[in-house]
């Protein structure tokens, strides 16, 4: 091929810049969204094996009543790490490593517009859990629940100041990626591409990234106040001087009720791109399915309150709230009919990607009609803090978020490798973990409405033997979930040694990324293509005849391989950097430092960040700066 | 070699949307500190209240920080132009207004801690300084990005043509001013007027 990457000579070659593509330190110097994605997902299977072994435990000790595998200390941190995990470090940088990868090839772009903040954004996320779960050995792990009510959680034994400072670290890292995608998005589509021929996948970054923008400065506020309660005496949430605990759920819910869209857009746009596609018709309704993920995001900034109608918010809010929030329903439903509808009539091809999607809809849509039924104040006052809600967010996380992504997984990865996934361990991966999803989740339901209370370390004889065979049925759930699991790890190492080759167009796609080679040249594509229609390459693979059937167009199916390259022209691409790298590892004396109140700690991690920032700044590009002057000789 | 402005779907450059974005988030960062201020009033637990506040020495660093914003748009006028002994002479006059309200800050918190009113004392006490504190630490913070422009443009990092540079770090200092005005009215003027009306 004629074109390439390598950098030209005549700038000055900065030291430290790992040069080749191969070894360890071309990942940490990575500045390739292709290979951010990667190594978010690879981070977040080492996580959910973490947040999976702690609801191991979580099931074991529930499997019978008034059991004492472990004692109530240890549950109380297994079920806060647990949320804490599955929330902060599992669903959202998935979703995470699916942007990284695909935003950038969906819209016909080289990178993102800030490649090396993304690399910043992973380290930050890396660090950042790597820090909450070092608070295992240093004392014992947070142990007030994924949402830290005050002022239980300013209370020193909480250990919550690991809570505060690490999701406090995950947030810099959410917006970071936020403000980068939001600009990619806004400014670097491929000619032609207008926002109403975006992919869907593409509409739901940009509102995730626009929740994540407003809602995750509110919980840095909410957090900060916390931590400096639990550690430097500050008396935000103390009611002994007149703090009102209440500021503590209203800031953190404002945050965590767009949270909840934070997890399930991604999803919802992963399931609109792989539905289409295996219906071979387009989506239905598209305007409508990207002005409904809008409207989701809009909305889901003024039903917050719906967590807190136990607490003394007065009649007043709880009406308003409960009227918003059923509200919020009406969008969620279009996406739900439009997916049907997508189906409907459809040339349907049930690999294990649409097999997980359809599994996304049915789930999601029980976890949907539980979310309605807590809209209902009346109703809400009896299932609140239940096992029911504990099935409700699970229907619409693991049901919901996890089933969407996997069949993300299964979708993309003959675009990451070059290879496919088994199809038959996949549909075997699909039925047990329908099972056991179900078998695990389904009987929470009947048990919360029976009165199971959540976050309780023993399950109460009194409860009866009907609540303790669901509870049974749970951890035997588990189990199936724990095996299918196994199934999944294994199909993805066996698939990425000995996959069955793919090819450029494995499944007949529509969207720009199956445009390029598979797996993408680090460039993503050798020239940026045109775009002219929504589904643009499947208008150039197909056209229709009069009874509207796609017919195959000759000369279509133009993947941008290496052959038909060549111009010579040079491409710019980011140089690697390892500085965000460096940079970010400063955060850990500075977490440590807030959490034990040392200064010395303190001062030196933001010495070295504020040193790291400069390096960044400073360090030469081998290209040049972006806006480089051409005659930079005047400049003084 | 360039990916200039002229390529993108905005036709903006993407440092400069960036920091826009950036600017969005950090309203609701503030917003959200002014809520809690607001909430907490009157709930000073028997210590000190507004009527500790000194206006008048809050004005002058005020109209300092103000001022400082006048200074920030001729460095970048001056950039624009290509005058860069102009635009550091300015960015210096921007970075020194900012130690001024700085100073004035540390002058006040040490005379209302010597008062009694400290982080500990009260709801009230701890969102006082919870604002107006984590305000600091943005102006703070402009001083420092305000003194990297400057020693970057002595060593030819940051060069005539390149005043998008200059552009952003005004975009940042202009919010932090203009979050000031906002703290100012709400923080100062309004339960001062309440209490001495």
């Amino acid at each position: 091929m004629a074109m390439t990457t390598t950098p030209t000579t005549g700038a000055p070659t900065p030291r430290f810049r790992p040069s080749s593509r191969e070894g360890i330190l071309s990942w940490i110097g990575t500045t390739d969204h292709k290979r951010i994605g990667i190594m978010y997902f690879w981070t977040v299977l080492v996580f959910f094996a973490f947040g999976g072994t702690q609801s191991g435990l979580i099931r074991a000790q529930l499997a019978q009543a008034e059991q004492s595998l472990i004692t109530a200390e240890i549950y109380n941190q297994m079920f806060t790490m647990h949320g804490i995990t599955m929330v902060f470090l599992v669903v959202m940088p998935f979703a995470a490593a699916f942007f990284n990868y695909l935003l950038p090839l969906m819209i016909g772009a080289r990178d993102v517009a800030f490649p090396r903040l993304n690399a910043f954004s992973y380290w930050f996320y890396l660090f950042g859990g790597v820090f909450l779960y070092s608070s295992f050995l240093l004392g014992g792990a947070p142990n007030g629940s994924w949402v830290g009510y005050a002022p239980l959680s300013a209370n020193a034994v909480s250990n919550m100041a690991f809570y505060a400072v690490g999701l406090q670290i995950l947030g810099v890292s959410s917006l970071a990626s936020a403000i980068n995608f939001i600009t990619t998005i806004l400014n670097m589509r491929a000619p032609g591409m207008t926002f109403m021929r975006m992919p869907i996948m593409v509409w739901m970054t940009l509102v995730t990234s626009f929740l994540l923008l407003f809602a995750v400065p509110i919980i840095a506020v909410a957090l900060f106040m916390l931590q400096f309660d639990a550690v430097f005496g500050a008396q935000f949430f103390q009611p002994a001087s007149g703090g009102d605990p209440l500021l503590y759920q209203h800031l953190f819910w404002l945050f965590g009720h767009p949270e909840v869209y934070i997890m399930i857009l991604p999803a919802m746009g992963v399931v609109s791109e792989v539905m289409p596609v295996f219906s071979r018709k387009p989506l239905f309704g598209y305007a409508a399915m990207a002005f409904a993920g809008a409207a989701i995001g809009f909305i889901g900034f003024g039903v917050w309150a719906h967590h807190m109608f136990t607490s003394a918010i007065g009649p007043v809010p709880r009406a308003a709230f409960s009227v918003a929030t059923m509200f919020i329903a009406v969008p969620t439903g279009i996406k739900i009919f439009n997916w049907v509808f997508t189906m409907w009539g459809g040339k349907i091809r049930f690999t294990t990607a649409m097999l997980f999607s359809v599994g996304f809809v049915s789930m999601f849509t029980i976890g949907g009609l539980s979310g309605v039924m807590h809209a209902v104040v009346p109703h809400n006052a009896q299932q609140h803090d239940t096992y029911f809600v504990v099935a409700h967010f699970h229907y619409v996380l693991f049901g919901g978020a996890l089933f969407g992504f996997i069949s993300g997984v299964y979708y993309w990865f003959p675009k990451v490798t070059g290879k496919l996934m088994d199809e038959k361990l996949g549909k075997l991966h699909f039925w047990t973990w329908l099972l056991g999803f179900n078998l695990t989740f389904g009987p929470m339901h009947l048990s919360g409405l029976l009165g199971q209370p959540r976050r309780t370390a023993v399950l109460p004889e009194e409860l009866g033997g009907t609540v303790e065979l669901y509870n049974l049925l749970s951890s035997l759930g588990f189990v199936v979930l724990f095996g299918s699991a196994l199934v999944f790890l294994y199909n993805l190492i066996r698939s990425l040694r000995r996959g069955e080759v793919s090819g450029d167009d494995p499944w007949d796609a529509r969207t720009l990324e199956w445009m390029t080679a598979t797996p993408p040249k680090p460039h993503n594509f050798d020239e940026i293509p045109t775009i002219t229609a929504r589904d643009e390459f499947w208008h150039r693979k197909y056209a229709e005849d009069e009874q509207h059937v796609p017919v195959p167009v000759p000369a279509g199916a133009s993947v941008d391989t290496d052959e038909h390259a060549g111009h010579g022209e040079h491409i710019h691409m980011p140089d690697a950097s390892v500085w965000p790298f460096i940079h970010t590892m400063g955060v850990l004396p500075l977490g440590y430092g807030l959490v034990y109140a040392n200064w010395w700690l303190i001062g030196a991690g933001v010495v070295w960040m504020v040193a790291g920032f400069f390096g960044w700044i400073i360090e030469p590009l081998a290209e040049g700066d972006d806006d480089e002057p051409a005659t930079a000789l005047a400049a003084h | 070699m360039s990916v200039a402005t002229h390529e993108t779907s905005m036709g903006l450059d993407h440092r400069k949307l960036a920091m826009w974005i950036f600017l969005a988030s950090e309203f609701l960062f503030f917003g959200a500190f002014v809520s809690a201020y607001l909430l907490y009033l009157d709930t000073t637990n028997r210590g000190p209240g507004v009527e500790i506040f000194d206006i008048p020495f809050t004005s002058v660093s005020s109209f300092v920080l103000l001022m400082s914003s006048l200074t920030m748009v001729l460095a970048h006028n001056s950039h624009v132009r290509g005058d860069m002994r102009g635009m550091r002479l300015w960015i210096l006059a921007t970075a020194g207004q900012g130690m001024v309200f700085l100073g004035g800050q540390v002058y006040e918190f040490t005379v209302f801690f010597r008062e009694g009113l400290d982080l500990t004392q009260s709801p009230f006490a701890s969102s006082f300084f919870f604002l107006t504190g984590f305000h600091g630490a943005h102006v703070f913070i402009g001083v420092l990005i305000l003194l990297g422009l400057y020693s970057l443009s002595l060593t030819g990092k940051v060069k005539v043509g390149q005043d998008v540079k200059t552009e952003m770090v005004g975009l940042y200092w202009h919010f932090v001013d203009i979050i000031w005005v906002i703290i100012f009215t709400v923080v100062y003027l309004i339960p001062e007027l309440r209490v001495g009306g």
